[in-house]
């Protein structure tokens, strides 16, 4: 007897496997802390944030060895605040639509859900678009990546930033596209958390580059 | 053990005869119980153990034999040793602070130079009063190098961007060999000095000498060998001192006749082996910087009389 | 639809219908059996064990006397770096994911890892960055700068061809592998341990992957991080390292041995670990000490992230900031000492069998307690500065990783070499091979501590005479052949056990973990029913495990529904979802496949051929998240 499962049903009740110890019937769709899924994200975001804070802390180990009063170094102005600011609400504002999403398929809402993905693509996308249209250009017109260490630093932390903003962009293309095939329901989301968590996360550590590299060099 | 001569690294060598003592006792410790479970292991088998079965409890001394040999005994060695650590790191680093004088010592790919107050440089080869701190600032022209006297004393890292300091000190006159301790590249099996020691007053003499510019060549087979140096291709990257060869891409020949080796410790101060070394440095040393010369050998061998007037 | 499936239907596929895979070469390629890929692993970092070897004798060759010119200074040079990658990167911790991934499961008596994908992804992805760093001997530009790769000597002024390109794209490659294979265990060992398996009954030999997991996860993006800072440096003309625009060269150093010193313990945890699991069975007593061992490992592993600055005495650091890095590295050393000591509580509570497995562990407590003690030396500053970089230094962590690593491992490989291949190793020749590996390898290495104090630099393709070196350092030449022989003899009756070695059985040993309860070789499903356990020693004391079929009266959960297996919770381990596992794919090697492509495109800077890397993989990607079987991965 084989399980299948047409990915036009949903069911109202969770489907329950047998495990064939007597009488006993376990959930057959976990998502959150009973599905592996939740964890090798966890493990994924950790993993990352790794990578984050091993980039902050070279920009700062760089900014003391400069010396206090070297940052940013003769000729380099501190960062304009308004545009990151902008952006910065756009970003953080992104995730709510996901998390209303996520939320919106655990009731079993696939309009929500759609609705939900979407508003938070064209948040982030604006967001990155701003980074790459507006701001990067701006820069570069103070400093590049080759002109000394700390335009390298800005441009290596904002830039690892947006390109994981990128792949999060990415992600909710394919996911969007398989909300749209009617792929989830109210059991079967766990891709739609895990992308929530990852979207959170990279919005949650864009506060961390805002810091290091936006506000620190006015302190 | 180490044959160290050097107070700093005598300092080490008593320090490392009580970490060994230390060591080969644990090590006794761990030979001896281990002999002692295979002594015991033919020891009668109660009948439920020989049915199969295995003893359920850990033995009663189990946690506090490890609770004692691998908790409590360690941390006291540790402690100890930890102690004797700061010791020793506060007496290694004190001398310097009141040194006399600084000798500058910069590493090259794959070479040595050395200034001195004065005026004087030197390529690989340093030379210190006996029964004076020195004190040696480290710099690099270009990677990480490390500057180590195994005989006198600890290594010190010359890093780019930095300026590191140590001192040497010995109250034995003698040659110390020292020798590139940081991987810098193809050659840096071959980047060895050698710190001569030489009673003060003897070393004040050297030094004097060493400030002068190199004496005007007499006869006329140094006088061409000059000449040669100063319009060949030595004298784009060679200074003597005393003529119009100024630049600093090599070493400093100004007094190269004075020095006990050629090539940073490859070969012995030799006219043949200079010869050799001017026609060819890539056989001794392959990789080195300085390319071979196209002279002939009638001007190599009016280069090396030239140049073994240089004392 | 129907919500609740009857499982007891008659038609129901058996577990073999559902879990074989086919075999032949679509099936070595597509499998995501983790037994099959523990193998594949094991096969693979044996390979590499060899290759560097090799590259370990020919250096020996070269410095058996005084002024050789056997191979240049520039072969030598990428010999010893090569050595350096491989053994780390493609040897050891590959080989322990080897290890875990076929033995994992196993012991804590589930039927794969979590993400069997992903476990196929990490070894493909292991094999294709051992390719790209090997494919730097064909173009002739092999990296050279030691595999601690300090700038500047690798950074674009000294080191302008792609040599260096082939280390910081290879490390930066070899960690998505080691990644994905960190977070598969993690996940593993937290969600997937049989019902009845709480925290106080994980195997020792679990506990040291899981340490070795969580290091992986917390110390390998440092190194991630160094290499891409130094790619943007070399490549497009950034500055991170470069004293002269506001860059500093101790900022690699800083970055590396941030990984690296954990690193050491991200190889080290599990192979003892694996002389945790030995030692009872080889005693026939409980483990003395279970506690303290696990608690042991677990401070470790913390610890290990304190002491990197240790490598970098000599840089001329604060001497405040000095002192407290000794004293995290003096202190590391009792963790250390504890296992050491419950070990040896063990042996003198039980009764020691000096089978060949069990040689080899009481050959690696002499070596690593050698191995130990001049580490502790080398916290004690002083001492370090005069030795540091000298032939001591390599002399105390061959004691630490071949004594702590490459004994344990040849140990194991006797132990559970008969669970994977059904076949005993010859025991004669294991003796032969042990004795061999145990003389040689001191032979070789204990030379060099007198190499080191008497002033040998290391890293030096040749060196003079007259200083004292030339007869340690013959004696250490011949050693090394030694240590090569005793190894050849291993995998000599690894080969000839796989025809000629008796049948196994279920249980040669007497283990106590659970794999020894299941057929060797294990079934494709490991076990007809997964079973509840009870001890931490379930298969001493729960005679109704033999054959791996617990019967469902006596806890056994058959899992018929499907390809399946539980989902168990984190600290008790009790029974909470039932997960549908994927099939064999061949998503995972295109996706490799695409990977390497892509690696080879930016090294060469052939951008187009980067592209259609970058295409490939992608689409692999596609493929393997786009679900044609409901599973929990998506």
């Amino acid at each position: 007897m084989a399980i299948t499962h047409a990915t036009s049903d949903v069911p109202e009740v969770d489907p329950l496997v047998p495990t064939g110890a007597p009488g006993e019937l376990l959930p057959g769709y976990a998502s959150g802390p009973d599905s592996f899924g939740f964890w090798g994200m966890l493990g994924l975001i950790t993993t990352e944030a790794l990578l984050f804070s091993s980039l902050i802390a070279s920009y700062f180990y760089l900014r003391f060895r400069a010396g206090p009063h070297h940052w940013p170094p003769a000729g380099i102005a501190p960062p304009e605040l308004t545009l990151p600011l902008i952006m910065t609400a756009i970003l953080w504002s992104s995730s709510i639509p996901v998390h209303l999403a996520d939320h919106a398929i655990r009731r079993g809402s696939q309009r929500g859900l759609r609705l939900g993905l979407l508003g938070g693509f064209l948040l982030g996308a604006t967001f990155l678009g701003l980074q790459l249209i507006v701001e990067y250009p701006k820069t570069l017109d103070l400093f590049t990546p080759r002109t000394n260490a700390y335009g390298s630093l800005f441009f290596t932390l904002t830039g690892f930033h947006g390109f994981h903003v990128l792949v999060g962009l990415a992600i909710s293309v394919f996911v969007q596209i398989r909300a749209w095939q009617g792929a989830f329901d109210r059991h079967r989301h766990l891709m739609v958390r895990n992308f929530a968590m990852y979207w959170h996360f990279v919005d949650a550590v864009w506060a961390l580059i805002l810091c290091t590299v936006y506000l620190s060099p006015r302190l | 053990m180490l044959r160290a001569d050097g107070l700093g690294a005598l300092d080490i060598e008593r320090f490392w005869w009580i970490l060994f003592g230390i060591s080969a006792a644990v090590f006794a410790i761990v030979l001896g119980l281990m002999m002692v479970a295979l002594a015991r292991r033919h020891r009668p088998v109660p009948a439920d153990e020989a049915a199969g079965k295995h003893p359920e409890d850990e033995p009663a001394w189990g946690g506090s034999f490890i609770l004692f040999s691998g908790v409590v005994v360690p941390a006291i060695i540790l402690a100890g040793t930890f102690g004797l650590t700061l010791h020793e790191m506060n007496v290694l680093s004190s001398p310097g602070h009141h040194a006399a004088m600084t000798i500058t010592v910069t590493g090259h790919d794959w070479w040595w130079e050395a200034r001195y107050p004065g005026g004087a440089i030197t390529a690989n080869e340093i030379h210190i009063p006996t029964g004076e701190v020195v004190r040696v600032r480290l710099l690099t022209a270009d990677v990480i190098h490390s500057f180590w006297v195994p005989q006198l004393q600890t290594k010190t890292d010359m890093i780019p961007g930095r300026t590191n300091e140590t001192w040497l000190e010995t109250g034995q006159p003698g040659r110390y060999r020292g020798q590139c301790a940081q991987f810098c590249g193809l050659q840096h099996a071959h980047m060895i000095f050698y710190v001569v020691a030489d009673p003060p007053d003897t070393f004040a003499t050297w030094l004097a000498g060493q400030a002068q510019p190199a004496p005007p060549p007499t006869g006329a087979l140094a006088t061409a060998g000059e000449q040669i140096f100063t319009t060949q291709t030595c004298a784009g990257c060679h200074a003597i001192r005393g003529t119009s060869a100024a630049a600093r891409i090599g070493p400093d020949l100004t007094h190269i006749a004075s020095r006990q080796t050629i090539g940073a410790g490859v070969l012995d101060n030799t006219a043949g082996n200079l010869a050799a070394w001017i026609t060819d440095p890539q056989h001794a040393k392959p990789g080195a910087d300085m390319p071979p010369t196209d002279l002939t050998p009638d001007q190599v061998q009016a280069l090396v009389a030239y140049l073994q007037t240089l004392n | 639809m129907a919500t609740v499936h009857d499982a007891t239907s008659s038609s129901s596929p058996s577990l073999e219908e559902m879990w074989g895979e086919p075999q032949g070469l679509g099936s070595w390629l597509s499998t995501v059996d983790h037994k099959r890929i523990g193998m594949k692993y094991l096969v693979t970092a044996m390979v590499f064990l060899v290759a560097g070897g090799v590259e370990s004798l020919i250096m020996r060759a070269q410095l058996a006397q005084p002024n050789l010119h056997l191979i240049s200074p520039e072969v030598y040079n990428q010999l010893f770096t090569m050595h350096g990658v491989t053994m780390m990167f493609l040897f050891a911790t590959p080989v322990l994911s080897g290890f875990g991934n076929y033995l994992v499961p196993l012991m804590i008596g589930a039927r794969d890892m979590a993400f069997p994908r992903l476990n196929a992804f990490g070894y493909w992805v292991f094999l294709a960055s051992g390719i790209f760093l090997y494919s730097a001997f064909l173009t002739g530009h092999v990296p050279d700068a030691g595999w601690f790769n300090y700038v500047p000597l690798s950074g674009p002024r000294f080191a302008p061809g792609i040599n260096i390109d082939f280390y910081a794209l290879g490390l930066i490659f070899v960690a998505i592998s080691t990644t994905a294979g960190a977070i598969n265990f993690i996940v593993t060992i937290l969600k997937m341990r049989a019902p009845g398996m709480s925290i106080n009954r994980i195997p020792i030999f679990v506990w040291g992957e899981l340490a070795m997991s969580f290091s992986i996860v917390f110390a390998l993006p440092t190194l991630t991080v160094a290499c891409v800072l130094l790619e943007l440096e070399r490549k497009f003309g950034f500055h991170f390292f470069d004293a002269g625009h506001g860059g500093d060269p101790l900022l690699w150093q800083h970055l590396f041995w941030i990984f690296g010193h954990p690193e050491v313990y991200i190889i080290i945890l599990p192979a003892l670990g694996m002389v945790s699991a030995l030692i009872p069975t080889f005693t026939g007593r409980r483990m003395v000490g279970y506690i303290w061992i696990v608690i042991a490992e677990m401070a470790t592993a913390l610890i290990g992230f304190g002491v990197w600055t240790h490598h970098m005495f000599t840089t001329g650091l604060p001497q405040v900031a000095i002192s407290f890095v000794a004293l995290s590295s003096f202190f590391i050393a009792i963790p250390s000492g504890v296992q050491i000591f419950a070990w040896i509580a063990t042996l003198i509570a039980g009764r020691p069998r000096l089978k060949t497995p069990m040689l080899f562990v009481l050959g690696f407590l002499l070596v690593f307690v050698i191995g130990g003690l001049s580490g502790v030396m080398f916290a004690a500053v002083p001492f370090d500065q005069q030795v540091h970089d000298s032939y001591f230094v390599i002399a105390h962590f061959h004691y630490v990783m071949v004594g702590g690593l490459l004994f344990p491992l040849f140990g194991a490989l006797y132990y559970w070499l008969p669970k994977m291949t059904g076949r005993m190793m010859g025991e004669g020749l294991g003796k032969w091979s042990f004795w061999t590996m145990f003389a040689g390898f001191n032979v070789c290495f204990f030379p060099m501590h007198v190499m080191g104090i008497l002033g040998q630099p290391r890293r030096t393709y040749t060196y003079q005479a007259g200083l004292g070196w030339t007869g340690p350092n013959l004696i250490s030449t011949i050693g090394a052949f030694l240590l090569g022989l005793g190894i050849a003899l291993t995998f000599w009756n690894w080969v000839w056990s796989r025809w000629h070695g008796a049948p196994a059985g279920n249980d040669p040993w007497g283990g106590d973990t659970l794999e020894w309860a299941t057929t060797s070789p294990p079934p494709e499903y490991n076990f007809e029913t997964i079973p509840t356990v009870a001890s931490l020693e379930p298969t001493w004391d729960q005679p109704n495990l033999r054959d791996g079929a617990q019967p469902p009266e006596a806890g056994g959960r058959p899992l018929l529904g499907g390809h399946l297996t539980l989902s168990t919770s984190l600290l008790d381990g009790t029974p909470r979802a039932v997960v549908f596992m994927p099939h064999a794919t061949l998503a995972p090697v295109i996706a490799s496949l695409g990977l390497l492509v892509g690696f080879w495109g930016v090294v060469f800077g052939a951008w187009l051929l980067a592209g259609v890397g970058a295409t490939v993989f992608a689409g692999g990607m596609i493929d393997w998240f786009w679900p044609r079987h409901q599973t929990q991965e998506t």
